[in-house]
């Protein structure tokens, strides 16, 4: 792939053991394949079947063993978002958080608001049904409301570049169709979050974001298959 | 913007607003400290905390900050004084964050619904909680080195992270009656409790256990017929 970033010797040394375990769909996993692109740094991918997971991945995630793990000389790091920070201090080229302490808190602010909040509330969205539904999707639209107004202004959340809080909310840019195609409810309309719908079309079409997205057709036979699960445990309302 | 210009928006009994007096406290940051009234929000929370409406809220100069560990990092960040709270190694910074993440994604969710749970699914938390301690005691053992803290002979991220939960888990503990931090099973973790609670910098901002139980039995009085409480 291309890229633009000038690697170093020293970097190359520092690129010598640099192994990411994910799966194909995961949208954590994404989000540091698009870390590591968007720095131009080499490194090898395992890909795991999460219904039986390599004892490498038990070895080096014994806590939540769970993708992605990022192995960098042997020592394993966990937690996408965790990782995305290490990947930022570790290989300054294309920053992904600002230097100034107080946007740097910002970001982190809005990438755990999306991962507690926002991602839990349309997630609800997704599995439930009837009143429950109208409910979560009452939430969700608010949640969506607080993350369009930080675009104000901006083509991404980082500003003209794409930074953390972009790559946090990436999933925004091809996993939410998906969830609205399957489920049969559209959350983000072109009324309510025109800022938003720029951004993820801004975002899904940048260069290396738009080489990694996972085949749409085979996601929305996941979650279809997920969403009948979760539906059929409801009682029909 | 002038370094002294901080304040503090927070309740006495909150263990994430501790977080934030234990890393100013480390930093000999002055700061104002706001105490807000339990049962309502002020309006200087809400504005600068429109979207969780919630303590701690660190104002420095004009611009809020939110999140206890986000705050915390803004500290270390800009108060660059020794002591550092976060390591100076990428991969050790890693670590504890992720520690860090876990507690409060993991662990003191399980925790703080022991009180409220019964039966069969007390009894999971219970495991829960427990069988995280048991990690919790390893990774102290790992990242101690032998010294009294995670963070070696000084107190970091996870120290703070970790201790400022100590006042509740010892609510649950007493309410609950229930033993989790167990000397026979977490006897790194025991004494590190102690070390930590005994520190400067802890010691002003530790609540009272009893004062806890009291405040906790007025708090669950308080929500009766309301839904439960959210992280």
């Amino acid at each position: 792939m291309a890229s633009s970033a000038v690697v170093t010797a020293n970097q190359l040394i520092i690129m010598a053991e640099l192994k990411l375990f994910r799966t194909w769909s995961s949208r954590f996993s994404l989000r540091v394949v698009w870390a590591l692109d968007l720095k131009g740094i080499q490194y090898d991918t395992i890909f795991e079947d999460l219904s039986n997971k390599s004892s490498l991945l038990l070895q080096y995630n014994p806590v939540y063993k769970k993708v992605p793990v990022l192995v960098h000389n042997g020592k394993p790091l966990l937690e996408s978002l965790v990782i995305l920070e290490y990947i930022d201090e570790t290989w300054k080229q294309t920053p992904l958080l600002p230097e100034d302490p107080s946007e740097r808190a910002m970001a982190r602010f809005w990438a755990k608001f999306g991962d507690d909040k926002v991602l839990p509330s349309i997630w609800n969205v997704f599995i439930k049904q009837g009143k429950d539904q109208e409910e979560a999707i009452v939430t969700a639209q608010e949640n969506l409301g607080c993350v369009e107004r930080q675009l104000t202004g901006k083509k991404f959340f980082n500003g003209e570049t794409i930074g953390l809080v972009d790559l946090a909310f990436g999933w925004l840019a091809n996993l939410l169709s998906v969830f609205e195609e399957v489920c049969g409810v559209t959350l983000i309309d072109l009324e309510k979050f025109p800022l938003l719908l720029e951004w993820i079309q801004n975002f899904a079409d940048a260069p290396i974001i738009k080489e990694s997205w996972p085949p749409r057709d085979k996601l929305i036979t996941k979650y279809q298959a997920l969403h009948e699960v979760y539906t059929s445990k409801e009682a029909p309302k | 913007m002038a370094k002294n210009d901080v304040k503090l928006l927070g309740v006495w009994a909150s263990p994430f607003v501790m977080r934030a007096r234990i890393s100013l406290n480390i930093k000999s940051v002055n700061y104002e400290f706001l105490e807000e009234t339990v049962g309502s929000k002020s309006e200087l929370l809400l504005q600068s905390n429109p979207v969780h409406k919630k303590v701690p809220v660190l104002i420095h100069g004009d611009k809020p900050i939110c999140e206890s560990l986000v705050i915390v990092q803004y500290i270390d960040e800009v108060w660059t004084s020794s002591p550092s709270i976060l390591s100076a190694d990428h991969y050790d910074r890693a670590i504890q964050r992720f520690w860090a993440a876990y507690l409060d994604d993991k662990w003191f969710p399980a925790m703080r619904r022991i009180r409220g749970a019964q039966g069969e699914e007390r009894q999971e938390l219970v495991d829960q909680v427990v069988e995280g301690l048991a990690l919790l005691e390893e990774a102290f053992g790992k990242y101690s080195k032998g010294k009294a803290f995670f963070g070696g002979d000084q107190i970091g991220f996870i120290d703070i992270a970790f201790g400022s939960l100590l006042g509740w888990l010892r609510v649950t503990e007493k309410v609950g009656e229930v033993k989790l931090l167990d000397e026979a099973k977490t006897p790194g973790l025991v004494k590190w409790a102690d070390c930590f609670c005994a520190d400067a910098a802890v010691k002003s901002v530790m609540p009272d256990t009893e004062k806890l139980i009291e405040f906790s039995k007025f708090l669950m009085a308080k929500m009766k017929g309301a839904p439960p409480p959210k992280n």
